[in-house]
C-alpha cells in the first residue's frame, strides 16, 4: 500500500484487519510481516522558513531532498542523521541488487529517521533527532489523526508527545508530518586526529570533552583513531584546535585530518549499522553480529574487557556509543545500566530493562493501537 | 477560574488519613496544622489559592512511595510540589489533596565529570546544581530566572527554560534520567546513557507533564564545561520590525549567541524610570550575549556588528568591562520589577515563529489600545518566547476580568500565527481552559491516554492542564472506582 495523503493513511488504519509493516525508505532491510504500508507516497517539504530556522515535511520525503533544500540556504539538521549512501563512499558493491519491494535502500525518509531517532556524531553537542523535532502529526492505530508540538522552538503546552513518538518506530502510530528545527552551517570546521587503539581512545576523548572546546564530534575509527571536530567562526576554530592539541599531548601527537567530512559520515553510518565491516558481517550471520551499545564513557574499558577484547567497528559520542561485533550467538556482557541492540541480522532488542517499564510501554501501545494493527512495526 | 468540588468523603476522613500518613512516614514529615499548611495554598500565581488537606515532606524515595501507595489506596488526590514558583498554578492544591513537597530532598547523589553528568534529588534547587560542580569548571545549563529558588523536580514538571536556552536547550534537552514514583507507589527508573532506554522515550513525555504522571525523586542531568567568558552587546533600533529582522539575520549567520533578548519601547521606558540602566532612546532594543575566550568573543561581536550595520541601528553598544556588562543586563533583569512599578501586571508566556514578530507586536499594540490596558514586551527573541506584560489595577473592579480577556486574545493570536500558548511556564490551571485554541479533541485525548497509563485513577495533580469538562469523566471515573 502506498497512500498519498494523511487521510488515506487514516482510512487504511481504520479499516485494517491485520497487522501492517510500516516502511519509509526501507534502509533497514528485514523480513516484512503482513501487508506493507509504504510512506513513500507522502512526500514534500510543506514549509521552510530559513529565517525562523524551521522546516516542515511530509514523512515520506527522502532525507536527501531535505538536506539539499537546507544546503541551498547554508543550513543543516543539527543532529546529523546517518545516510546509508555515505557508508560506501567508494560505491556500494551491492548496487543493482534486489532490495525490499518499493524501497530503494539508499533513500532514508525523514519519517524513518525520526521513527528511529537516528542521530549522528553531533549528538554530543546538539542532541538527538528528538531534540531537533519540534512538532509532528501522526495517525494512531485506530485511524485517528493527532497533532502535537508545533513549529516553534519552545513549547510546553500539554504533554510532549513529540518526544514520545521520536524513536517509537511506528509502535504508536504512523508519522505523517514532522516539523524540525534547522541549524546554520558554521563557516569553519576542523577535525583533529590521534592514532590510538580503541582501548586508549576514551581518556583522550574525555579530556577533550571536559574542557571548554565545544566539541561537535568525538569518535573513534579503527583506521584513523580518535577524531575530534571543532566548528564555528574561523578564528575561534583555529584557536581551539591549537589549545586542544596541546591538551592532547599526553595521549600522543594530534594531527589535522583532511577529507574529514567523509570520516564523519562514515562514522555516522557505521553507528547505524551500515558500511564496510558492519554490512559484511550482516550479510554473513554465521560470522557474528554487530551490536550497538550505549554506556557511560567511563564504562567502556570494562565493557571491552568483559566482551573478550574484540575491537569495536567504531565508537562515537565520546565513548557513549560502541559498535561492537561479537561472535554468532553471543550476547554482550553489559556494565550496569548500559543498553544494547543488535544492528545486524534480526532486529532484536534485548528485553526492556524492568517489568514496570515494560508495563508502561505495553499500556501505551494498547491505548494507541488497541487492535494491534501496528504490531508489524519494528 | 474553576476547580473541582472537593470530595466530601475525603474531607470527612481527614484525621484518619493524616494519622495513616504519620504512621507510614513519621510525624515530622506530615503537616496538618491549618496555619502551617497555609504556606502551601498557592504557588507564584498567587491570585488562586486553596489550603490543602495536608502536606507531606518526605526525605527518601521510599517515603514518597509509601505516601503515594497510601493515598492511592485511599483515593486521595496528590499534588507534587518543588519550590512552588510555578507561574501557572501548577502546584496549587485542592482542599481534598495532599501536597507532596520535595524540598527536603536536596542531596547530590553522584557526580561524574568524565561522563559529564550529575545525579541529584529532585528538591535540589536549580542554581545549587551548578553550584555543586562550579569548582570543577562545570555548570548545569537550563537557567530559569527563578533558579535561585526553583527545584529540579519542578523544572522537569514544567520543562523549564532560561535565558541561555537558545544555545543549550531547555530541561528536556539536558535530562538523562529520572527515578520516579508512580501514583500506586511503584518506583521506576527512566532514561539511561545518553538519555536513551529501549522501547518508548518515557523520559521525554514525563518531562513537561506538570507532575501528572509520577513524582520525580532523583534526576540525572547533563553538565557542561564552563565557557571561558561571556560578553553582551546592546543594539538599539527605531522600529520593532528592524530589530526583529536583525535577530533573524544574526541567527542565520552561524554565530550562535547564548542569548538574544528583546525589549520594546513601553518596557524600555519603564526600566529607564525604574533602574536607570542608561538605555538609548529607541523603539526597540536587543541584548545579544556571546561566549568564549576574549579573542573568540571579539570575533563573534565583529560578525554581529557587521550584520547589525545592515539594519542601521541607532546605537551599537559593546561592553568593554564587567561593569558595562552588568549595566547592559540591568534593565533587562529589572524589567519585570519596573513594569510592576506601573501597576499590577499579568505576565503572559506565548511563543511565536520569529518571522511573525513584527505582525504580532503590531497586533498586540492594537489589542492593548482597544482594551485600554498598557502592554510592555520583553522576550527571548532568539526562540520566539514572548512575555507580554499587561498593566492594570487589581483594586479596580472589573480590571482583572479585562486583563484576562486581553491575555487570552494575545495567546490566541500567538496560536493563530503558528505559535503556542506557553513556551516555558506551563499550562497549570492558568491556561487550562485555552487548550482547545491549540488542540483538537483528538489531540487532547491522545495526551490523556498517556495519563491513563501512568495514573489510571487520575489522582496526581488531575485538575490541571486539561479543561475540566474534557477530563471530567476520567477524574470522576477514578473517584467512583473508590
Ligand atoms: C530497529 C532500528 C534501530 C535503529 N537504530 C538506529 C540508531 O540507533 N541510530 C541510527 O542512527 N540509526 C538507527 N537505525 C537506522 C535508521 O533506520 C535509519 O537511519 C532511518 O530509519 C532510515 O529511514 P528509512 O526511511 O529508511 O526507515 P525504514 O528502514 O523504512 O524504517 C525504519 C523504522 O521506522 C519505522 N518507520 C518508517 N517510517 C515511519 C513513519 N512514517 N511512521 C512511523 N514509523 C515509521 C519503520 O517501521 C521501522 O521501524 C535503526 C533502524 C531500525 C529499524
Ligand atoms: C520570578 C520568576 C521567574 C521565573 N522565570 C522562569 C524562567 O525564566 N523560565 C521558566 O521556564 N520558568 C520560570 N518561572 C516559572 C517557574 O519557576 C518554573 O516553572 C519552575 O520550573 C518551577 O519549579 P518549582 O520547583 O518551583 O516547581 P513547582 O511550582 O513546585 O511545581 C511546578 C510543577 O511541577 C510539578 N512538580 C514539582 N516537583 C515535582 C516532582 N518532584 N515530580 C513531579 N512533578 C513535580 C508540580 O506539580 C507543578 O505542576 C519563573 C517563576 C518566577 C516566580
Amino acid at each position: 500500500m502506498r497512500p498519498e495523503s494523511e487521510s488515506e493513511i487514516a482510512a487504511i488504519l481504520r479499516t485494517a484487519r491485520a497487522p501492517l509493516t510500516i516502511i519509509g525508505g526501507g534502509t533497514r532491510s528485514r523480513p516484512a510481516s503482513g501487508d506493507v504500508l509504504s510512506t513513500r507516497g507522502l512526500t514534500g517539504i510543506t514549509l521552510y522558513e530559513p529565517a525562523a530556522m524551521t522546516l516542515i515535511a511530509r514523512a515520506g520525503t527522502p532525507l536527501a531532498e531535505i538536506e539539499a533544500a537546507l544546503a541551498a540556504e547554508n543550513q543543516r539538521l543539527a543532529f546529523e542523521p546517518p545516510n546509508r549512501a555515505d557508508a560506501w563512499a567508494g560505491g556500494d558493491p551491492r548496487d543493482g541488487e534486489d532490495v525490499a519491494p518499493g524501497a530503494r535502500r539508499e533513500a532514508s525518509t525523514i519519517g524513518g529517521v525520526i521513527a528511529a531517532n537516528a542521530s549522528g556524531p553531533r549528538r554530543i553537542q546538539s542532541g538527538a533527532a528528538r531534540d531537533s523535532l519540534i512538532g509532528l502529526r501522526f495517525v494512531d492505530g485506530t485511524g485517528e489523526v493527532i497533532a502535537n508540538g508545533g513549529r516553534v522552538m519552545k513549547n510546553v503546552t500539554g504533554y510532549d508527545l513529540v518526544k514520545l513518538m521520536a524513536g517509537s518506530r511506528g509502535m504508536l502510530g504512523v508519522l505523517t508530518e514532522v516539523a524540525l528545527r534547522t541549524a546554520p552551517v558554521p563557516p569553519a570546521s576542523v577535525t583533529l586526529m590521534l592514532r590510538c587503539p580503541a582501548q586508549r581512545a576514551v581518556p583522550a576523548m574525555t579530556a577533550a570533552l571536559t574542557g571548554p572546546w565545544d566539541i561537535s564530534g568525538a569518535g573513534w575509527l579503527p583506521d584513523l583513531g580518535v577524531v575530534l571536530r571543532l566548528e564555528g567562526l574561523p578564528g575561534s576554530v583555529a584557536l581551539r584546535a591549537r589549545t586542544l592539541s596541546a591538551r592532547l599531548e599526553p595521549f600522543g601527537a594530534a594531527g589535522m585530518l583532511d577529507e574529514a567530512a567523509a570520516a564523519w559520515r562514515r562514522l555516522g553510518a557505521l553507528a547505524a549499522g551500515w558500511g564496510p565491516g558492519a554490512e559484511d558481517m550482516a550479510e554473513d550471520m554465521a560470522e557474528g553480529a554487530v551490536w550497538r551499545i550505549l554506556c557511560r564513557p567511563s564504562q567502556v574499558d570494562a565493557l571491552l574487557a568483559a566482551n573478550g577484547g574484540h575491537e569495536p567497528l567504531a565508537m562515537d559520542w565520546g565513548g557513549g556509543l560502541v559498535i561492537l561485533p561479537l561472535p554468532a550467538g553471543a550476547l554482550p556482557a553489559l556494565p550496569p545500566q548500559a543498553r544494547a541492540r543488535r544492528l545486524s541480522g534480526a532486529m532484536m532488542d534485548l528485553p526492556l530493562p524492568d517489568p514496570v517499564t515494560a508495563r508502561l510501554n505495553e499500556g501505551l501501545r494498547a491505548r494507541f493501537d488497541p487492535r494491534g494493527i501496528l504490531a508489524g512495526a519494528i | 477560574m474553576q476547580m473541582p468540588v472537593p470530595d466530601g468523603a475525603i474531607l470527612a476522613r481527614r484525621d484518619a488519613i493524616v494519622a495513616q500518613l504519620r504512621a507510614a512516614v513519621g510525624a515530622g514529615t506530615v503537616i496538618d496544622d491549618p496555619v502551617e499548611a497555609r504556606a502551601y495554598e498557592c504557588d507564584a500565581l498567587s491570585a488562586y489559592r486553596c489550603p490543602p488537606l495536608a502536606v507531606a515532606l518526605p526525605t527518601t524515595t521510599e517515603e514518597v512511595a509509601a505516601i503515594l501507595r497510601l493515598c492511592h489506596a485511599e483515593h486521595v488526590p496528590v499534588v507534587p510540589r518543588g519550590a512552588g514558583t510555578s507561574l501557572a498554578g501548577g502546584s496549587m492544591p485542592t482542599a481534598d489533596a495532599v501536597v507532596l513537597g520535595l524540598a527536603r530532598m536536596n542531596a547530590v547523589l553522584d557526580v561524574s565529570y568524565g561522563d559529564r553528568q550529575i545525579t541529584v534529588q529532585a528538591g535540589r534547587t536549580n542554581l545549587s546544581v551548578s553550584g555543586a560542580v562550579d569548582e570543577a569548571g562545570f555548570f548545569y545549563a537550563p537557567d530559569p530566572s527563578s533558579q535561585l529558588a526553583c527545584a529540579i523536580g519542578g523544572n522537569i514538571g514544567m520543562n523549564s527554560g532560561g535565558a541561555h536556552c537558545l544555545k543549550y536547550g531547555v530541561t528536556t534537552n539536558n535530562l538523562l534520567g529520572v527515578r520516579m514514583v508512580l501514583m500506586d507507589g511503584t518506583i521506576v527508573d527512566l532514561g539511561g546513557p545518553m538519555g536513551e532506554a529501549p522501547g518508548l522515550d518515557l523520559l521525554g513525555v514525563v518531562c513537561g507533564a506538570e507532575g501528572q504522571l509520577g513524582v520525580v525523586t532523583e534526576a540525572t542531568l547533563r553538565i557542561l564545561p564552563k565557557p571561558a567568558g561571556a560578553r553582551p552587546v546592546l543594539i538599539a533600533f527605531d522600529s520593532s520590525e528592524t530589530a526583529g529582522a536583525c535577530v533573524a539575520a544574526i541567527i542565520r549567520a552561524g554565530v550562535l549567541p547564548v542569548a538574544i533578548e528583546f525589549m520594546d519601547r513601553p518596557c524600555i521606558v519603564a526600566t529607564e524610570n525604574f533602574a536607570r540602566p542608561g538605555y538609548p532612546d529607541c523603539e526597540a532594543l536587543l541584548i545579544v550575549e556571546v561566549e568564549g575566550t576574549p579573542p573568540e568573543i571579539d570575533e563573534q561581536l565583529a560578525v554581529i556588528r557587521g550584520i547589525a550595520a545592515g539594519f542601521s541601528p541607532i546605537e551599537f553598544r559593546e561592553s568593554r568591562s564587567e561593569d558595562e556588562s552588568r549595566r547592559i543586563w540591568l534593565g533587562r533583569k529589572s524589567a519585570f520589577g519596573a513594569m510592576g512599578q506601573m501597576g499590577d501586571y499579568m505576565c503572559l508566556d506565548g511563543t511565536i515563529p520569529v518571522s511573525a514578530l513584527p505582525q504580532v507586536l503590531r497586533r498586540i499594540g492594537e489589542l492593548s489600545a482597544a482594551a485600554g490596558l498598557p502592554v510592555g514586551n520583553v522576550f527571548h527573541a532568539g526562540d520566539g518566547n514572548m512575555h507580554p506584560l499587561i498593566i492594570y489595577d487589581a483594586n479596580r473592579p472589573g480590571d482583572l476580568e479585562r486583563v484576562e480577556a486581553l491575555g487570552a486574545d494575545i495567546l490566541r493570536l500567538c496560536v493563530q500565527v503558528g505559535g503556542c500558548l506557553t513556551g516555558e511556564h506551563g499550562v497549570g490551571v492558568e491556561k487550562r481552559d485555552l487548550m482547545p485554541a491549540q488542540f483538537s479533541d483528538a489531540d487532547m485525548e491522545a495526551q490523556m491516554r498517556v495519563k491513563d497509563v501512568f495514573d489510571p485513577r487520575w489522582l496526581l495533580n488531575a485538575a490541571k492542564v486539561f479543561p475540566l469538562h474534557v477530563s471530567a469523566s476520567r477524574r470522576e471515573g477514578g473517584r467512583n472506582a473508590a
